[in-house]
């Protein structure tokens, strides 16, 4: 189970979440000017990583606050959170 | 390779069992093979004796970082099935079913292939109607397919709670006879024997580190047991797919999810088929040992630790026995978790790639198992011959970008739903 430590509620099971995926992909400004291979890329394909990822999350069953988490894929280990689309808080 | 047989077991029974020979060589790796594939699971070990027995192909090596069948295939819940509504999915997974139908005397090795059925529950007039349409097209393509009534389920699953008190109250359920479970080790210990019978080298505790290429054509694996030159390379590590396929410099539609199962304590027979109640997000079958098997969806979120949520376990169980409440005091005995690729269509890739003399298979989804003959035996025809068989031709890596999904669920590019 893991432990999400939202900076607004503090430490939350993940059954009080919703995962929202990868938050290392942003839409592209202007999706009209790219071509098939870029916009398949972004939306299709993923790094994957075994290791820290950046996510989001929503915080539906609390503050209802998406929230951007980084985390260990191998470990589970909460690494840094922060409302979703503000500059970083929380610790490394 | 001796042969299993009746009379061999006489002859060793005699000689006390001591003088088995070992099932497959381990041998030293060459510096040099013509083909290498990455990743000794059943896919992998699959592909391989493929190669050496459809197209010739038997300077094989197959590099496994642990041990053979040590990872997802060790890791499911058995099921063989072909109960699919996409063309491409049925197409190839009624491949393997048939495949699997001759497996154990292609390969000399029990697989205990049993097809007791697979039973798919619906709970709504929605769910029945998309599962009768799914069972529609199957009978349509010849593929086994039958409806149940709430009449036929009481007198084939007598276990099964039809109370209409519940929550999800069982409206009827769709069966395909033929399909069931076979023994996860035996898939891949059987492959492995045939293989290294052929010729080809598997060789364990060997990690692939990197790919050495020249003018876009790979031409040596780097692995912790040295170089090995090769003009073909062949990824089957379903899980780690992303990891390896970094090495090459591809990136690939996929996440790592983890799904999870659990079995209980062994008790005696009271459930003979395979049972999917895909509204409940639960699937249940009875081990040849009498273990209850118990699988659900997946955790949600990207995920190799292969250590699932008890969340989930919650859940599932609490579903297994709504459905089946004689197993509410059963204890819980093993539990384990695969990490899955999950692609962005919820339908595998078996692919050339960008890089000359690679290919990738993988993006199983939670279906890599029934998969596994047709993986192998498409694979192996997509490396030997460089293009890919009919059968595989839907499930390249380029549909992604023209746009040609294959997405049996319409779940969108959300790999946790499919």
């Amino acid at each position: 189970m893991l432990t999400i430590p939202c900076p607004h509620c503090g430490d939350r099971a993940e059954t009080e979440f919703v995962y929202g995926g990868d938050a290392g992909v942003s839409r592209p400004a202007d999706p009209a000017a790219l071509g098939d291979a870029e916009w398949s890329a972004y939306l299709y394909l993923r790094d994957n990583p075994r290791g820290r990822h950046s996510e989001y999350w929503y915080h539906r069953s609390g503050c209802r606050r998406w929230l951007q988490v980084e985390r260990d894929t191998l470990t589970h280990r909460v690494l840094a959170t922060s409302f979703a689309g503000y500059p970083k808080r929380g610790s490394e | 390779m001796r042969g299993y047989s009746l009379a061999a077991i006489l002859r060793h029974g005699l000689r006390r069992n001591l003088t088995w020979p070992e099932a497959i060589r381990h041998p030293e790796p060459k510096s040099r093979y013509d083909a290498v594939i990455v990743g000794g699971g059943g896919h992998g070990l699959a592909t391989a004796y493929y190669l050496a027995s459809m197209h010739g192909i038997t300077d094989v090596a197959v590099l496994e970082r642990g041990w053979i069948g040590g990872g997802n295939t060790g890791r499911n819940t058995t099921i063989v099935r072909s109960n699919y509504g996409q063309p491409a999915n049925s197409a190839f997974y009624e491949h393997s079913l048939k495949l699997w139908e001759g497996l154990s005397d292609e390969l000399n090795f029990n697989v205990m292939l049993s097809q007791r059925g697979l039973i798919n529950t619906f709970h709504t007039a929605a769910d029945r109607e998309a599962w009768i349409r799914r069972y529609n097209f199957m009978r349509l393509r010849g593929i086994d397919a039958e409806l149940l009534s709430r009449e036929d389920l009481a007198e084939r699953v007598p276990a099964m709670n039809l109370s209409t008190d519940l929550r999800l109250p069982v409206l009827g359920a769709v069966l395909q006879p033929r399909a069931g479970v076979a023994h996860h080790d035996a898939v891949a210990w059987g492959y492995a024997r045939a293989a290294d019978a052929k010729g080809v080298d598997i060789i364990q505790n060997c990690e692939v580190t990197g790919f050495a290429r020249e003018a876009g054509r790979v031409v040596a694996v780097e692995t912790s047991r040295g170089r090995i030159d090769t003009g073909k390379v062949g990824i089957c590590v379903a899980g780690s797919s992303s990891e390896v396929a970094r090495m090459a410099g591809i990136r690939l539609p996929i996440e790592t999810h983890l799904l999870q199962a659990l079995v209980s304590e062994p008790v005696k027979p009271f459930l003979d088929v395979v049972v999917s109640a895909g509204d409940y997000g639960m699937y249940i079958s009875q081990t040849d040992k009498g273990e209850v098997l118990i699988g659900g969806p997946l955790d949600g979120y990207n995920s190799y630790s292969q250590r699932g949520s008890p969340a989930t376990i919650e859940r599932v169980l609490a579903s297994a026995v709504e459905l089946f409440p004689a197993i509410s005091r059963l204890r819980m005995m093993r539990h384990w978790a695969g990490a899955n690729d999950m692609t962005m269509d919820g339908s595998p890739i078996i692919s050339r790639t960008p890089v000359e003399g690679l290919y990738f298979n993988g993006g199983w989804c939670y279906g890599g198992f029934k998969a596994t003959p047709a993986s192998g035996w498409t694979f192996a025809y997509t490396m030997a011959e460089d293009r890919p068989h009919p059968l595989n031709e839907p499930f390249t890596l380029e549909r992604f970008e023209s746009g040609h999904l294959i997405s049996e669920r319409g779940a969108g590019r959300l790999p946790g739903l499919h």
